[in-house]
């Protein structure tokens, strides 16, 4: 085997996220070791795999049997790995060995055969392998139309769950308590799929899994078992998830790992997979409930939970290597043929975002709906479970007990759960519900509920003693997992007074590492947590340290780009001879891999937890502008204490931050920025719109991806918006003009003492109002003139120069009428440094780290319009995944990913990324429905284009008017809520529609649209949809130049090498 | 948790201290500091003789929280540890199986045990200075004692023959401290077991093949038995070991035992079978091994992965064949449970 193909899992989304970046960088490293050439197709440009020095080819391709078979074509590799790249590259793997291009091309697959991994996929299959060893499944009937599948539902007796074969993350999956819902889900399902599987619906059941891995030789053994809080009927991506199992017997767990062995040797599985069990809480009685034959989110749960790397040493497996001839790289003396044990306990709590979706339903199920997650590691139940609340950012100082008081709202929540149930139970608690009570409503095991008890009585101990805490009691809530902010809340105190309090006392955490095997043996380890429960630490510090401050969970606004980042500043630290500190505690990232640090802190991001590890390690320095707005936001916190940060000094940080202090700023360098106020009432809101007139932007001071911020039309709708959102003096709004029409554009850049080093300005295809990390985003800009971009570099210079700017930062502009205004601006890594690196071929991130150190930097050097080839990025959204939400994009913030493509124009690159963000190009027939006559006549040459390339082209009432008034022909349907045939709803459900165009009316606010339910259905069945008229254009502009059969295929350094600058 | 918690200390023989609290029987005991770092199982691990005359460490922190199920289904009629030390105990208790809580468990027993215990400091210092002699102390302190020096198997195992199952094949299964579940393989592959004591005459038994069982402490003190196997190996009956049993069945056959530098104590060993290459993961707990120098006939047959010692022999031609680590598990993995099945087959 001398090249491989690894398949990538494309943009995150909801179900499918930075995990595979994980298990795809891990497999690089494994097959780099062999010498083995790796050819990567992944279209994700933010993810550390398709980054320099590691692939040796990179397609940013989407991952499609078409494109995927140009490559094989072109690069004619002997083998090709399917299980590294989630859902997308196992489905991508099948339709290639379906359709008998790995055979054309003699392709071997790697690893796990294809039939077997049929045969976990296809649920019918699947139950039939396991009968025939005698192993339980849960009786189920897989249908293939709808009125099979109702009376299976029959057959079987409700409540019913439905399955959904081939889907990532659940989708499609749901319980059906009787005949009207069952019905209505199938319909949604059979869009997607040709086969459901209508089961059993376990109610109350422990849901159990192991992470199994096994080896040609039939040497097999279980990694990791994991339970879930929340019983049977949440989707384990819902789920806190605990490692190892806490409620399980001896008896139960090797029965359980019994039958997963048993299983897995079966089915024939090689490399690495996971088994989930559904294990009765009342006897002695188990299901199987699926196999996931590849690396998924669980199995880099369990390698960051245990420190076994299970991507790695899947890759070597999937090469014929033994268990028995890898070594365990944690202790370097034992070998990877065995079971880690812990001496820790591991929770998982994920993050949800699913209060940024209009119309979104917030509770969670069997869909998975959480768009990241974070890990907590402690040696008490209760200390990792405070920890992990913290760490996914919600708000949370730990287990809220008063979050709910009313106990209607508390028995709701119990019963149907969202995001914050876990709260629930603490409130339950304090007021007095039984465990008994509290188990019957939730079926959550007595045992989790009993812990979350005990946190609850060390609250009330401390209410009672107040002022006066006791060491013992101090000590008893730091070892109950109380942060000092969580502790002085309770009584009224500040963060700062505990802290004191507790190094008075001499109470600080202790440093523990992951060894894998519970310190039986030595181990030289530099993964590491920090817990109160425990005596000695286990480590020393390290010399001439620097410490990385990691992005935390993935979420919207913020995710792999920010480790992308942080990974780049961890090599370039090391290649200017530092040793590196990395704190971060999001087990999806690359960054919490222990080999790409000195020492790997698998700890909170929080002020404290900071503290005491800079104190601990006797660091040199922090970095936090490399992270996103977490680290960010510790900047005054951590200079108050003393601690060295590198780059920007904190003082720029807060006047770039600080909307008055940046304001001034910009005033005193003559730039404008759009005419904005600080927001405390209403009648200073409408004198404010009196002078700048409407549309204006509303939003909270504190800006977090755009979170509560909202374009508002007229005096009636922000009256709406302050009455739900209360103002005061601690938390203005803040109301700016709207610009209509301006263009967006951006400048990512590092400055070394003030001074630009390198920097990239990139234009934005939506005009303003779509948030940037929606946008579209073009690089070098192609529409800009020149003029534009030299006044754009003038400002910067200037800003950099005011600010000082050592480090990374991002600038956003608008343009219009060749006016120019500052939006924002940022000292830190923004989300488009690694597209604007790898599309430059410059990586922005060492300049940023030789600018920090203050090392010198060669030359300064700038890069656009001056390429030979152009990089478009486009997001990703996940609305399929979040029923209920409108499928809009506007200045709040709602992809959960993003790709890029490079082409040899923009429209070889646009359509590209366009694929490869999961969008099919129409066949034949568009549906068009346009709001408002800007649109209007904005599209009807674009329209008539469509229509002369023969187009069938589908419109709604006025749109259909319209076009006929001007010649163009097309076939009127009546929306859904009109319930008139022939309806958008039939054309739809029978599948006669591949595209859908709806651009509402951007002078009409979101709130009145009568376009959602169009939209919504357009999601719900699978179509793809446009809703922005500059998108638009673009779209049909290019999908009239070229097919897809006119795309390059050409890998990044092809580009690279070819496009040389032509400078 | 509403009575008043006594404090603990464990006073190890080198002047170590570690303070916690009291979680079962109040009162001080010494014996042989050891640890386990096994994720379950703690009421199989507590009620193994081979834990006789130790004080027992876990090294995963969360224990209690299943609480104990019928003693009938776990390895003997009692618990057989001096003491026990965790980290973290769980007050409160769930499981549809369990009977009772952990403490209440120790208090019937009146076995001490202490929690709040940094088991992790504590068991890389084991780790390094081997196994020592320790106490836990609450209350009024006791003198330390050493277990070694006495004869533990003659405690623990049983005093006379007692016939269990039914069976074609009948064997005889010498009590060195043996596991319910040691009993329980053999029972349920129906074979009729003769529980006989630890020094019993063997070749004149009238039975099909023979067990030697799991057991505390230093082989080399067991002479008696050792001449005993020494007889049987003149003949061709069947022979299994089982940990203590594998290292006597080896001492018999002339290959010495040494003391490890790190003890198995764990369900996580990896162990390769040399015939097949095969690796299995086994779970052990002894602190002797048999040298690496085969005699008379024998051959190594299991291999640690990890360290490269020897795991199990076997004779060349005739059937006697035996395994460091335990193929009845409980707690641990089952991987090796098939070698009671190739034990019946040589029956």
């Amino acid at each position: 085997m001398k090249k491989v193909l690894l398949l990538g899992s494309g943009a995150l989304k909801i179900g499918e996220a930075g995990e595979f970046d994980f298990s795809g960088s891990q497999a690089i490293k494994a097959l780099k070791e062999e010498g083995i050439k790796i050819i990567l197709i992944n279209p994700n440009i933010a993810t550390i795999q398709t980054s320099e020095n590691f692939a040796d080819k990179v397609y940013f391709l989407p991952l499609t049997s078409f494109f995927v078979e140009k490559v094989i074509e072109k690069e004619k590799p002997q083998g090709i790995l399917l299980s590294f790249g989630g859902q997308t590259a196992l489905n991508c793997g099948i339709e290639l060995e379906k359709k008998g291009i790995l055979k054309k091309f003699n392709v071997k697959v790697l690893g796990t055969p294809v039939k077997t991994i049929e045969e976990t996929e296809d649920r019918k299959k699947f139950i039939k392998k396991l009968n025939e060893i005698k192993v339980n499944s849960i009786e189920s009937v897989a249908v293939k139309n709808l009125q099979n599948g109702l009376n299976a539902g029959k057959k079987i007796g409700f409540p019913v769950m439905l399955r959904v074969a081939f889907a990532l993350g659940g989708k499609g999956s749901g319980i059906a308590r009787n005949k009207k819902e069952l019905k209505k889900k199938l319909k949604q399902a059979f869009t997607f799929t040709k086969q459901i599987l209508i089961e059993k619906y376990l109610n109350g059941f422990k849901e159990v899994e192991y992470e199994v891995v096994r080896d040609k030789f039939n040497n097999c053994i279980t990694v990791c078992n994991m339970e879930n809080f929340d019983p049977l009927g949440i989707h384990t991506g819902e789920s806190i998830v605990v490692a190892p199992s806490q409620t399980l017997t001896n008896f139960e767990y090797h029965k359980l790992r019994e039958i997963s062995i048993k299983v897995i040797k079966h089915l024939g599985i090689i490399g690495e997979c996971n088994i989930q069990f559904a294990l009765n809480p009342k006897k002695d009685e188990y299901y199987v409930i699926e196999v996931n034959a590849r690396l998924s989110r669980s199995s880099a749960l369990a390698s960051k939970a245990t420190g076994y790397p299970l991507a790695f040493i899947a890759a070597k497996l999937a090469l014929g290597y033994s268990l028995t001839q890898i070594e365990n790289s944690i202790t370097k003396k034992t070998i990877a043929c065995f079971e880690p044990a812990l001496d820790y306990c591991v929770i998982k709590i994920p993050r949800w975002d699913l209060k940024k979706f209009r119309n979104a339903d917030l509770k969670i199920n069997s869909q998975m709906k959480s768009v990241g997650e974070v890990m907590a590691i402690g040696r008490k139940f209760e200390e990792a479970l405070q920890k992990a609340l913290r760490m996914t950012e919600t708000g949370f100082n730990g287990i809220q007990s008063d979050f709910f008081s009313e106990k209607k709202e508390i028995e709701k929540e119990l019963k149907e759960p969202s995001s914050e149930r876990i709260h629930a139970v603490a409130s339950a608690i304090k007021k007095k519900y039984s465990i008994e009570k509290i188990h019957s409503m939730t079926k959550i095991d007595k045992w989790f509920l009993y812990k979350i008890k005990n946190i609850f009585e060390t609250e009330k101990k401390i209410l009672k003693q107040k002022n006066n805490l006791s060491k013992e009691l101090l000590l008893e809530a730091k070892q109950s997992g109380f942060s000092d902010k969580q502790i002085a809340l309770l009584i009224n105190s500040t963060e700062e007074k505990i802290r004191k309090k507790r190094h008075k006392e001499k109470i600080f955490p202790v440093i523990k590492q992951i060894d894998t095997l519970a310190a039986e043996y030595p181990a030289k380890t530099n993964y590491l947590y920090l817990t109160y429960n425990g005596k000695k630490d286990d480590v020393k510090a390290l010399e001439k340290n620097i410490i990385v401050l990691g992005g935390g969970p993935y979420r919207i606004g913020s995710s792999v780009e920010f480790d992308w980042c942080c990974v780049n500043t961890l090599k370039a630290l090391r290649k200017n001879k530092l040793n590196t500190i990395m704190i971060n505690c999001n087990p999806e990232t690359v960054s919490t891999d222990y080999d790409e640090s000195d020492k790997l802190f698998f700890e909170e991001l929080s002020l404290e937890s900071v503290l005491e590890i800079y104190r601990k390690e006797k660091s040199k320095g922090i970095i936090i502008s490399m992270g996103g707005q977490i680290p960010n936001n510790l900047a005054l916190g951590l200079e108050k204490n003393n601690v060295k940060i590198l780059g920007t000094k904190v003082k720029s940080i807060d006047s770039a931050e600080n909307r008055n202090k940046f304001s001034k700023l910009l005033d005193s360098i003559k730039v404008n920025q759009p005419e904005w106020r600080e927001l405390t009432s209403f009648s200073k809101a409408k004198e404010f719109t009196k002078i700048v007139g409407f549309p204006v932007l509303v939003r909270p001071s504190y800006v977090l991806s755009g979170a509560g911020m909202v374009v508002v039309f007229n005096e009636k709708e922000l009256e709406n918006y302050l009455k739900k959102n209360e103002l005061s003096k601690e938390h203005p709004a803040v109301i700016s003009k709207f610009i209509i029409n301006g263009r967006e554009i951006e400048i990512d850049g590092i400055a070394k003492n003030g001074k630009l080093v390198i920097y990239a300005v990139s234009e934005h295809v939506e005009n303003a109002g779509i948030h940037s990390g929606d946008a579209t985003i073009v690089l070098p800009a192609q529409k800009i003139y020149l003029e534009t971009i030299n006044k754009i570099k003038e400002i910067s210079k200037q800003i950099a120069l005011k600010l000082n700017i050592t480090g990374p930062f991002n600038i956003q502009f608008i343009a219009k009428d060749n006016e120019i205004k500052v939006i924002e601006c940022n000292l830190r890594a923004s989300r488009s440094f690694p597209f604007c690196s790898k599309v430059i071929g410059k990586n922005f991130i060492d300049y940023a780290v030789k600018a920090m150190l203050n090392k010198p930097i060669e030359k300064t050097v700038d890069y656009f319009g001056k390429l030979n080839y152009v990089g478009v990025k486009a997001p990703q959204f996940s609305f399929s995944r979040l029923s209920g939400a409108d499928p809009i994009s506007g200045v709040e913030m709602a992809s959960t990913g993003e790709v890029a493509c490079l082409g040899t124009d923009l429209y070889d690159a646009f359509l590209k990324a366009m694929l490869a963000a999961n969008n099919k190009l129409p066949e034949k027939n568009i549906l068009i429905s346009l709001g408002g006559e800007e649109n209007k006549y904005a599209l009807l040459k674009p329209i008539q284009k469509l229509v002369n390339q023969n187009f069938n082209i589908f419109t709604t009432k006025n749109t259909h008017k319209f076009l006929k008034f001007h010649g163009i022909k097309s076939k009127k349907l009546f929306k859904v809520q009109e319930k008139k045939e022939p309806n958008v709803l039939t054309f739809l459900t029978k599948q006669k529609i591949d595209f859908i165009i709806n651009v509402p009316d951007k002078y009409h606010s979101k709130e009145w649209d009568p376009d959602y339910l169009l939209r919504r259905t357009a999601v719900d069945f699978n179509v793809p949809l446009i809703t922005n008229l500059e998108l638009t254009k673009l779209f049909i502009k290019s999908i009239t130049e070229k097919r897809i059969e006119d795309l390059e295929i050409k890998s990044w350094d092809e580009y690279l090498k070819n496009g040389k600058t032509k400078q | 948790m509403n009575q008043k918690i006594s404090s603990a200390k464990l006073i190890l023989s080198d002047g170590t201290v570690f303070s916690g609290k009291s979680f079962g029987f109040n009162s001080s005991v010494s014996g042989e500091v050891v640890f386990s770092t096994g994720m379950t199982g703690y009421p199989e691990s507590l009620t193994d003789p081979s834990y006789s005359g130790q004080i027992l460490t876990l090294t995963f922190p969360l224990i209690g929280n299943y609480g104990v199920n019928k003693i009938s289904e776990l390895e003997s009629n009692k618990i057989q540890v001096k003491g026990l030390i965790i980290d973290d105990y769980s007050f409160s208790f769930s499981h549809w199986n369990s009977k009772k809580s952990l403490a209440d468990w120790l208090k019937e027993f009146k076995i001490p045990a202490a929690y709040g215990i940094d088991t992790r400091a504590l068991t890389q210092k084991l780790r390094a200075k081997g196994t020592m002699t320790g106490k836990i102390v609450i209350g009024k302190n006791t003198e330390f004692f050493d277990p070694n020096k006495i004869n533990l198997v003659e405690k623990v195992s049983c005093e006379k023959h007692q016939w269990i199952g039914k069976g074609n094949k009948k064997i005889a299964l010498i009590d060195f401290g043996v596991k319910q579940s040691i009993i329980r393989s053999l029972v349920n592959r129906k074979i009729k077991v003769l529980k006989v004591p630890w020094n019993s005459n063997l070749k004149e038994l009238d039975v099909d093949g023979f067990v030697l069982s799991n057991g505390p402490g230093d082989p080399a003190l067991l002479k008696k038995p050792i001449e005993n196997i020494k007889e049987l190996l003149k003949d061709a009956r069947p022979i299994f070991g089982i940990c203590l049993g594998n290292q006597l069945l080896g001492r018999a056959a002339g290959i010495k035992t040494f003391k490890l530098k790190f003890g198995h104590r764990s369900q996580n060993q990896p162990c390769i079978n040399l015939e097949t290459k095969n690796c299995i993961i086994t779970s052990q707990n002894h602190g002797f091994a048999l040298e690496n120098k085969m005699k008379n006939g024998f051959m190594k047959w299991f291999e640690n992965a990890n360290d490269k010692t020897i795991e199990g022999i076997k004779h060349k031609t005739k059937p006697f064949f035996s395994v460091q680590f335990h193929p009845e598990a409980n707690p641990g993995p089952l991987d090796a449970n098939y070698l009671f099945d190739e034990f019946k087959e040589k029956l």
